[in-house]
């Protein structure tokens, strides 16, 4: 067994910023071969992806099962192809599996299911991460495992009422292995955020959740973020990832702020060409 | 689009028959929101894709989006309703039903306020797994005190079944098929009404008893074995409850078979009903039951999972001849 990335408190920030391309070639690949996708979300959490299993997860990639494991749960199981993206490069999936995402009978769906491997939990409907997330917590702690649980969820599941009872009850059991990464890209299904979320990060801390705000694009200050949220206080950590949908590829961070982003099919070439000409 | 002051969608679908209309519900509750100011809309976060969008285009000061949260959805037209207003609520079917079920059972059903739940995806119209297709919505629904419960088959259904609900005074939760609809019924002759199952077709062999949209796959399936000189009745039952046990018994005493065919688990909707309703009144037919196995479905795409599960008119055809054969 080889299980990656103990914890060191200076990260390559440069091989980071890498992977994280790596990622969005990944899933720039993945969309335009079934045409469509959550793309916009994807891209905009690759840095995060990047910086979690290329660095701060403990790992090992050929036993997802790994009792000791760190826990990292996608609640926003639409986001999958991000997912997909970091399991292959993490080696966790085969990468030729990529190109079956979203295909009949694949294991790599539009949606998570937790039979494909490193997939903890069933993303999708959503509001469902955080609690379970809880639960792990509370229950890796019962066996006396040093393993944390990292929960991704978005804006737009801070309008549903069980994130605040789980954001209620975490500081409650002192779970401060429990790390909270909201990604708040600005947009929601019908657009733009409907519901006036902000101010985001007070909401938190008045929880009871140590809290950080930073640009989730911004590799340094994902790392240092992951770095602060080490520290055994008795309090959960909160992120507050502020993304940008489509980062990393000009056209789409330029396009309406739509949930589904469509591509007609002769676009993705000049996409991916974007890609390797910008520099994140 | 509908001018303003018309009342009823009739003729509408007729003239479209063949094809399909763009969002019948948003088309059928424009209508009924000029001639009513107290119908008002609400989704969560889903505006876009429940078809609500032309009622918040055209009434966008009587329009609430409350976010993604369901159980909020639900007490807040619940609320609406005791204010004196007509409220039509829209999300997934999954999310109305698993996620704000205590709020319809209690804040609609049992307090009987007049709230309109409409739901989206149901049963295998979505590719998106078991976290989005409400394969088992009806059963949970039906099982819900004082409720009436709808699964149309069509855009000229939708529409009429639409303008049926809001004259109706109580909670209701229906089905919804989305964004283009095809039309079967012919609006010239069919009328929906609460509680009323609808004879398609006659036939003396065998009779096919559908709801939602597989009744249009029943007809298909008839129209196939008609040719082969098998007489195949089609009894569309869009409303669950209350349920036409009157309509289904006259049938069934009519035929030596009952075939079901539901866009929904075998137990508990539309094959429980009918079973339900032939013991009880004493008749044994063969009772072949067509639907979703007692499993979640995996991903895939809409035509794969309704080939895969069977809900096809080919697999009607197949019960029709094994059972008459
Ligand atoms: C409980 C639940 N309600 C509704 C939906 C339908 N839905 C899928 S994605 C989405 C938007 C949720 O907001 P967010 O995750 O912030 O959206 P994104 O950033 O992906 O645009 C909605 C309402 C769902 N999947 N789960």
């Amino acid at each position: 067994m080889a299980v990656r990335n103990t914890p060191v408190d200076d990260a390559p920030i440069g091989f980071l910023r890498d992977k994280a391309k790596q990622l969005r070639r990944h899933m720039l690949a993945m969309a335009s071969r079934l045409g469509q996708g959550y793309i916009g979300q994807g891209l905009g959490i690759a840095d995060l992806l990047a910086a979690l299993y290329f660095h701060e997860l403990r790992y090992d990639p050929a036993d997802p099962a790994w009792p000791e494991r760190d826990r990292f749960l996608l609640s926003t199981g639409h986001y999958s192809l991000a997912l997909w993206a970091a399991l292959a490069e993490a080696g966790v999936l085969p990468i030729e599996e990529l190109a079956t995402y979203g295909a009949d009978a694949s294991r790599l769906d539009m949606s998570t299911l937790d039979t494909t491997p490193g997939v903890e939990v069933i993303g999708g409907s959503l509001g469902h991460g955080l609690g379970q997330g809880i639960g792990m917590a509370l229950g890796l702690r019962l066996d006396g495992r040093p393993a944390r649980v990292f929960v991704e969820l978005s804006d737009g599941e801070m309008q549903e009422g069980a994130t605040w009872e789980a954001a209620m009850a975490a500081p409650h059991f002192r779970l401060d292995r429990l790390v909270a990464l909201i990604d708040c890209n600005g947009i929601q299904a019908d657009g733009a955020i409907v519901l006036d979320l902000e101010p985001v990060a007070e909401k938190w801390r008045a929880f009871g959740w140590e809290t950080a705000e930073i640009d989730g694009n911004r590799m340094d200050e994902i790392v240092n973020a992951l770095h602060g949220a080490r520290s055994a206080n008795g309090r959960p950590k909160a992120i507050v990832l502020r993304t940008l949908p489509g980062k990393g590829v000009p056209t789409l961070e330029r396009r309406e702020k739509a949930h589904f982003v469509r591509v007609e099919a002769d676009e993705w070439g000049a996409l991916a060409a974007e890609l390797e000409g910008d520099h994140v | 689009m509908s001018e303003p002051g018309r009342t009823l969608a009739m003729g509408e679908a007729e003239r479209v028959a063949g094809h399909s209309v763009d969002a019948p519900f948003g088309r059928a509750l424009v209508e009924l929101g000029h001639a009513r100011p107290d119908i008002v809309g609400l989704t969560a976060d889903l505006g876009k894709y429940t078809d609500i969008h032309p009622f918040r285009d055209a009434f966008p000061e009587r329009f609430f989006n409350v976010g993604m949260a369901e159980q909020n959805l639900v007490a807040v037209s619940a609320g609406l309703a005791r204010a004196g207003k007509t409220p039509f609520c829209t999300t997934y079917g999954v999310f109305a039903t698993r996620r704000a079920y205590d709020y319809i059972a209690i804040a609609c059903a049992h307090s009987r306020v007049n709230v309109k739940i409409i739901a989206g995806l149901p049963g295998l119209t979505t590719g998106y797994g078991g976290t989005h297709q409400a394969i088992e919505d009806l059963a949970l629904m039906r099982m819900v005190p004082g409720l009436v419960v709808i699964d149309p088959c069509d855009a000229t259904d939708i529409m009429q079944a639409t303008h049926a609900i809001a004259a109706y005074d109580g909670p209701v939760y229906m089905r919804l098929l989305r964004a283009s609809v095809p039309v079967i019924l012919d609006a010239a002759q069919y009328r929906f009404a609460i509680g009323e199952a609808r004879r398609l077709r006659q036939g003396g062999d065998v009779a096919l008893i559908g709801t939602g949209f597989m009744t249009g796959r029943a007809l298909q399936a008839a129209e196939a074995v008609g040719r082969d000189g098998i007489a195949a009745a089609v009894l569309h039952v869009p409303t669950l409850k209350p349920f036409d046990a009157d309509a289904v018994a006259e049938l069934a005493s009519q035929v030596r078979c009952v075939i079901t065919v539901e866009n929904h688990v075998v137990t508990g909707g539309l094959a429980s009903l009918v079973a339900e309703t032939l013991f009880e009144r004493g008749m044994t037919r063969p009772l072949v039951r067509i639907g979703l196995p007692d499993r979640f479905i995996e991903c895939g795409s809409v035509g794969f999972l309704q080939e895969k599960y069977g809900l096809t008119a080919e697999r009607i055809e197949q019960a029709i001849r094994a059972a008459c054969g």
